[in-house]
């Protein structure tokens, strides 16, 4: 197992002393070149990078302890549970859950999600409410969206002030949270925005009403230190691959006492107790939640990507992404024709920025081909509406390009950004 | 290929300046097309006369490819006959699944050939193609409401 790669230098950084150079060497794709040019990715909220320590236990997995979990008796099987469950106690960890049985594994966050609607919409029916916010990525829209229209039930929102934070004052003018109000399901930190939400503020309104509370941590488990418990949540989401893991592995973690309450979300293998031909009987959580073969090299993976953020500490991620992030929005906003949607300061604020482009004349550079020509010089940034078409709509945009950084990214590839956006700027306003 | 070498001078003409813009009456169909990775959408109307395109305008919000790609195609379809029209979608198509290999011909796709670079950019084939699966999906619905008409 490669050795961490921090040293304590104490000097100039805030913090602690935090090497990025020597983080940026565990990760051999941040050597590669796009044509001519260095590769600056700056696409991390859309999925990390990983660093050799994951890429390297996903195949020891399968080349030395390959087996299903559970089911399998033999030593290999032995082995493979042994570190699927391993996974399991280190997410539990992570994230200050009150044990294993609290962290059931999905495919992805999005899964995660759906399985919270599913379960909790068990007891939801006409004139309940559910409570979103206009920030919210598709998948923590759409499956409530959905479960609204089984169910009779009401989905109301969050909006968000001129700044881009939830606004909490409308909110309870119109009485958002009220007793009928069922579920109140947030995104801890905005992919667009940035925000970081007041979680734990709305969680004791919700649990006041009667309501349990359902948090998409996508982007802030990867990025910020962790405690469910803290953070006031039922149920929380996450995923895997923002979090230096592999693709096809998510998490919802809930409170146990909630979870034991819940009914099955998919039926399947190892997810039952008894199963007869007029019936069945289902298993204790977090095996009632998980039919069929399990995501098991994969949350191995995860396991050695938790073990790789512990080793750095998430008190030193969470300082280099305030440090880049506070230094991208300084950077951006003194190129011409950027503007930043959503907070301007590094307060209470991830590192997910999105902005618009516009040239000399007052032209908008559509996101498509802000992203095209950066691209052409090997930066990577996401151009769209990055699955929150709500809240672009809200902006009054189709569309924003969006450049976000996670704890290998420096602030020199912002520079290198500033720089493209004054190339792209120039290319479509005429003055190439 | 260079991607400033893709933004041809024709593609950002197209671009700054839309032919026929606008939405107009008649029209005998009109459809809104999207593009559900980033929300450009275009609203088309077409208008025939007997078997004539006689007119197409459209409005939308897109990127410059998208933009331009709808430009370029109501200047090409519009006062042909709707069996041409479709003749040079299907052209048109074919170039922007080539990967940058089709030698498409000027004289019948006129400034539309200056989309062959965009085609190897599969991410943007999509949006190339934006304005045309708008036309062809309106073309064949006034075609339906003329025959309705006629019957």
């Amino acid at each position: 197992m490669p050795e961490p790669s921090v040293t304590l230098t104490g000097a100039t950084a805030p913090v602690v002393g935090y090497d990025v150079s020597l983080v940026r060497g565990d990760f051999p794709i941040l050597e590669r070149r796009i044509g001519e040019r260095a590769l600056v990715y700056l696409d991390s909220a859309n999925t990390s990078q990983k660093p050799r320590a994951v890429v390297e236990a996903v195949s020891r997995h399968y080349l030395e302890h390959n087996a299903n979990v559970a089911r399998a008796m033999h030593t290999l099987g032995g082995e493979a549970t042994e570190a699927f469950e391993g996974a399991r106690a280190k997410v539990a960890r992570f994230i200050g859950a009150d044990g294993s049985r609290e962290v059931v594994f999905t495919k992805n966050a999005s899964e995660a999600l759906n399985l919270a609607a599913h379960t909790l919409g068990s007891r939801i029916g006409p004139g309940d409410e559910i409570v979103v916010s206009v920030l919210e990525h598709h998948s923590n829209l759409v499956p409530w969206q959905l479960l609204a229209e089984r169910t009779g039930a009401v989905l109301r929102w969050f909006d968000i002030t001129a700044d881009g934070r939830l606004d909490l004052e409308r909110a309870a003018a119109e009485g958002l949270i009220n007793e009928r109000t069922k579920i109140v399901s947030v995104a801890w930190v905005s992919n667009v925005l940035g925000t970081v939400n007041p979680v734990r503020e709305i969680a004791a309104l919700a649990h006041r009403a009667g309501a349990h509370v359902v948090v998409d941590g996508s982007q802030g488990v990867p990025q910020l230190p962790t405690d469910v418990a803290a953070l006031g949540a039922d149920l929380m989401a996450f995923t895997g691959h923002k979090m230096l893991g592999p693709t096809g592995v998510g998490v919802l973690w809930g409170r146990y006492d909630l979870l034991e309450t819940l009914p099955p979300f998919l039926g399947g293998g190892e997810m039952i107790e008894v199963v007869r031909m007029t019936g069945s009987t289902f298993a204790k959580p977090p095996a009632r939640f998980e039919a069929g073969t399990p995501p098991i090299a994969q949350a191995v993976g995860l396991g050695a990507a938790i073990d790789y953020l512990e080793r750095i500490g998430m008190e030193n991620v969470a300082a280099h992404e305030q440090r880049v992030t506070a230094y991208a929005l300084e950077r951006l906003q003194s190129v011409q024709g950027v503007t930043i949607l959503g907070p301007t300061e590094a307060v209470d604020r991830g590192g997910a920025i999105s902005f618009t482009l516009t040239t000399a004349d007052g032209t908008e550079v559509h996101p498509h081909d802000v992203m095209q020509l950066l691209d052409s010089r090997g930066i990577a940034v996401r151009g769209g509406h990055h699955c929150a078409r709500p809240l672009h709509e809200r902006l009054g945009l189709t569309a924003s390009s969006r450049a976000s950084a996670y704890l290998y990214t420096t602030e020199a590839e912002f520079d290198a950004l500033a720089d493209g956006l004054d190339y792209v700027r120039n290319f479509f306003g005429g003055s190439r | 290929m260079s991607v400033e070498a893709m933004y041809q001078e024709i593609i950002l003409d197209h671009y700054k300046a839309k032919h026929h813009s606008g939405l107009r009456e008649p029209y005998q169909a009109q459809v809104t097309h999207v593009n559900p990775t980033c929300g450009d959408e275009v609203m088309l109307r077409v208008a025939l006369d007997g078997d004539r395109v006689a007119d197409v305008s459209y409005e939308g919000v897109g990127c410059s490819i998208s933009q331009a790609s709808t430009s370029v195609m109501t200047d090409l379809v519009i006062g042909k006959p709707v069996d041409q029209a479709l003749a040079l979608l299907e052209e048109f198509t074919q170039m922007m699944h080539s990967q940058g290999q089709a030698e498409p011909d000027e004289d019948r796709l006129e400034d539309a050939v200056a989309f062959v670079g965009v085609s190897q950019f599969p991410a943007r084939v999509k949006c190339a193609m934006l304005g045309w699966m708008a036309f062809a999906d309106a073309a064949a619905q006034a075609m339906t409401a003329e025959r309705k008409e006629a019957e």
